[in-house]
């Protein structure tokens, strides 16, 4: 996807065409493509780890060596949780929509936003590095003291890496918080932005005061390994608990970087296919704060029984229970939004119904889990590995998927292929769907996570979820074909094929360098749809335009 | 002297300063949660055994850190003095007071350098030479890890500092701080006093707690 050549002669792909104006640009939507070619770059590779994971439990006797099945999940879970999911919308679609749909000509800090992307790539090469070297067998949690006395492989190397991808997330994050602070078009009001830009809005506050917390996390972690001290060895007076305290301190909230910003692109999407307002704006906007500040409240739930206090797991489960009260608001809200509406099922609308659905069942699974008596017997089985699937791949994916095929003609200038990309919407809900229910009656029966070998009993659900990967992995691919190839032969995008709102369908597609002629001035809300005949009011005040 | 012009995505240059003040109070809030989670732990651990760190911290350079307070605590007035003169245009003192601040910011690095040699004659050092006092087992080590996390790191922002206020004479001299446009030197300034703030907060947390 890192190659775009067409396009129309002023726009921002084809202004300037040497490999320097790419990477040395200053321009948002170039560092978004940059963006784009890393993360997805990185998808493959987590996705190779997890083919070989859904390959290896097929059957109970498995076809890795259990050393390298453990090194195949751990690098599975640091690579997509940091180097797709939680960059993934915010730095390819946050990073091009949102200076767009606030009606500014760039984000604040443009150096500091290419910076975060050879940050990332420098991460990325740290990362690969320890994956080559043979990979490390700690499970993406780095806990300890397995991880700083007795692992044996690269701990250092990958520990580095998260805590320099950690600098690429903040780089990021501050952006975002400046732009939309100070960067506003004329009349854009606070209660004027698109969801999605208070989606990225809010997601970008937890990624700023959570990331430096891991930051000195794995950096301790590191020096413990390196110095051979014992800030987290029991014999030397450390105490692994803080680790679990402080890295869930980070990683609990880090969940909320990856669904905040799909709940915004989510909102965007279901608006413009159902041609209404979306359903209580107010209490979508409080919503998605309280999330993200409730969010840094909940971290013990991961640590019910690793041996806290019961006083304490209570509150933790009370304040989990606490975030499931805005999370059901906006799934309630969608759900509204589409009541006399005018639907269409076009691919990015299935995508957001997919992710409607998928987020409802991993928050409801979600609870289950918060509650202390049940999650002693489900603590680190195949139900929690379900669980977090369906939020983050169920969910981020889905959205991530949705907005950028509802982004693409915006993006690159052509419409993708409708019946192609409504294929790959559903197979990916099949797909998902069959890989990950199993898991949660696995996970129930009692399968442990992270165990290399299984009774035969199980591997009826196994086979079905190995099954569901295979058909994930195709719909995750055909993606790669039918948008690669509309990139040459698609048909040309009008500036507002999809005939939304938001100020980004103001200018033309692809845009200009500069985004717009003239700044905008906003004279209207988002989302001034009429179910009626399908008309708009873009937020610039043009009508059906 | 140039007259500078605002980026693209900026309509005014005020507002262009504006919004790289509110960068860096962003970024402040960002290192505030680092140093707050080493902080934390500190906490944790004295909780923890609080006669042991204090029995290790007997051994912290009680002066060096005193002086450093002094030295830094000045320099944030020096900084102060500099901003005032870049509104003011009096471009000569702007020089001197950055020159002073960086000369400050110099001293504590040396100061730094000379204590932590001490550390190493007093074998605090862990993982290089440290030797457990029986009074300190077996906590005490935790102190010094703390100690040579927090001092360094510490360190190395101020050496960025430091890089920062050279950039800033290099742009006095090239004349692109007017009175009508410095905001860079103000964001450098807000740096440089959190900097400052830091040893604040690590001065009590190795040198006093437990001394008397």
């Amino acid at each position: 996807m890192a190659t775009i050549t067409a396009g129309l002669p002023t726009s921002y792909v084809t202004s300037e065409n040497t490999i320097s104006s790419w990477l040395l640009t200053k321009d948002h939507k170039r560092i978004a493509l940059l963006f784009f070619a890393s993360i997805t770059f990185f998808f493959f590779i987590g996705g190779i780890a997890a083919t070989l994971i859904r390959m290896h439990l097929a059957t109970p006797e498995g076809l890795l060596q259990p050393d390298i099945y453990n090194r195949m999940f751990t690098m599975h879970g640091i690579v997509m949780v940091w180097f797709f999911l939680i960059p993934s919308i915010p730095t390819t679609l946050g990073n091009f929509i949102i200076p767009l749909a606030i009606g500014a000509h760039d984000l604040a800090f443009p150096r500091i936003n290419l910076a975060s992307w050879y940050v990332f790539n420098l991460s990325g090469l740290v990362l690969l590095y320890a994956l080559i070297m043979g990979g490390i067998d700690t499970g993406w949690t780095f806990y300890t003291p397995y991880s700083t006395l007795f692992a044996n492989g690269y701990v250092i190397a990958a520990t580095l890496a998260v805590f320099i991808n950690g600098f690429s997330s903040i780089m990021t994050g501050l952006n975002f918080v400046v732009t939309i602070h100070r960067l506003r078009a004329p009349g854009m009001t606070w209660m004027r932005l698109p969801l999605f830009v208070w989606g990225i809005y809010s997601v970008s506050l937890v990624m700023l005061l959570a990331t430096p917390v891991l930051a000195m996390t794995v950096l301790l972690v590191a020096m413990e390994r390196f110095m051979g001290v014992g800030i987290f060895d029991p014999a030397r007076g450390g105490d692994p608990l803080l680790f679990q305290h402080m890295f869930w301190f980070y990683s609990h909230p880090a969940v909320y970087i990856m669904i905040l910003p799909a709940m915004g692109v989510v909102s965007e999407l279901i608006t413009c296919y159902v041609r209404r307002p979306i359903f209580g704006y107010t209490g979508m906007t409080y919503a998605l704060m309280s999330i993200a500040i409730i969010s840094f409240f909940v971290w013990g739930h991961h640590m019910f029984t690793a041996g806290i206090s019961i006083y304490s797991a209570v509150v933790f489960s009370l304040m989990t229970f606490f975030v499931a009260v805005p999370s059901a608001i906006k799934v309630f809200n969608w759900t509204a939004s589409l009541h006399k509406g005018s639907i269409t099922f076009d691919a990015p609308m299935l995508y957001a119904l997919g992710f409607v659905l998928l987020f409802t069942i991993g928050g409801l699974t979600g609870l289950i889990v918060a509650t202390v008596a049940l999650d002693v017997h489900l603590q680190d089985t195949y139900f929690v590995i379900a669980h977090f699937h369906y939020i983050m791949v169920g969910g981020t994916v889905s959205a991530f998927f949705g907005g950028l095929h509802y982004w693409w003609p915006k993006i690159t200038g052509r419409l993708y292929p409708e019946m192609w990309a409504r294929m790959a919407a559903l197979l990916t809900f099949v797909g998902f769907n069959l890989t990950f229910f199993p898991q949660f009656i696995l996970g129930y029966l009692g399968m442990p996570r992270r165990y290399y070998a299984y009774p035969p009993e199980w591997q009826a659900w196994n086979v079905l979820s190995s099954a569901g990967a295979s058909i994930l992995a195709v719909a995750y691919i055909l993606p790669l074909g039918y948008l690669g190839w509309s990139l040459l032969r698609g048909e040309r995008a009008a500036p507002n094929p999809w005939r939304a709102t938001g100020l980004e369908w103001q200018t033309s597609s692809p845009p200009p360098k500069h985004n717009f002629e003239r700044t905008p001035v906003v004279t209207a809300g988002p989302y001034l749809y009429d179910p009626e005949d399908g008309g708009f009011i873009a937020q610039n005040g043009a009508v059906n335009a | 002297m140039r007259s500078l012009q605002p980026e693209i995505q900026y309509a005014t240059l005020s507002q262009q300063g504006e919004t790289a003040q509110l960068g860096m109070w962003v970024f402040i809030a960002t290192e505030t949660l680092f140093f707050g989670a080493l902080i934390f732990t500190y906490f944790i651990y004295r909780d923890a055994y609080p006669k042991e760190f204090a029995e290790a911290g007997k051994d912290a350079v009680l002066w060096c850190g005193s002086v450093n307070v002094g030295l830094l605590l000045t320099s944030s007035l020096t900084m102060v003095l500099a901003i005032d003169a870049a509104a003011d245009g009096r471009r000569r003192h702007l020089k001197n007071w950055l020159l002073a601040t960086a000369g400050l910011g110099i001293a504590f690095v040396c100061v730094k350098g000379v204590e932590w040699c001490l550390d190493l004659a007093h074998h605090d050092v862990p993982s290089i030479n440290f030797i457990m006092k029986p009074a300190e087992a077996p906590a005490g080590e935790l102190f010094w890890v703390f100690y040579f996390i927090a001092t360094p790191l510490h360190a190395l922002h101020l050496l960025i500092g430091l890089g920062l206020i050279l950039y800033m004479l290099w742009r006095v001299r090239r004349g692109d701080l007017t009175p009508a446009y410095y905001a860079p030197l103000e964001v450098v300034g807000l740096y440089w006093s959190f900097v400052d703030t830091v040893w604040i907060f690590l001065y009590p947390c190795i040198y006093l707690v437990g001394r008397s």
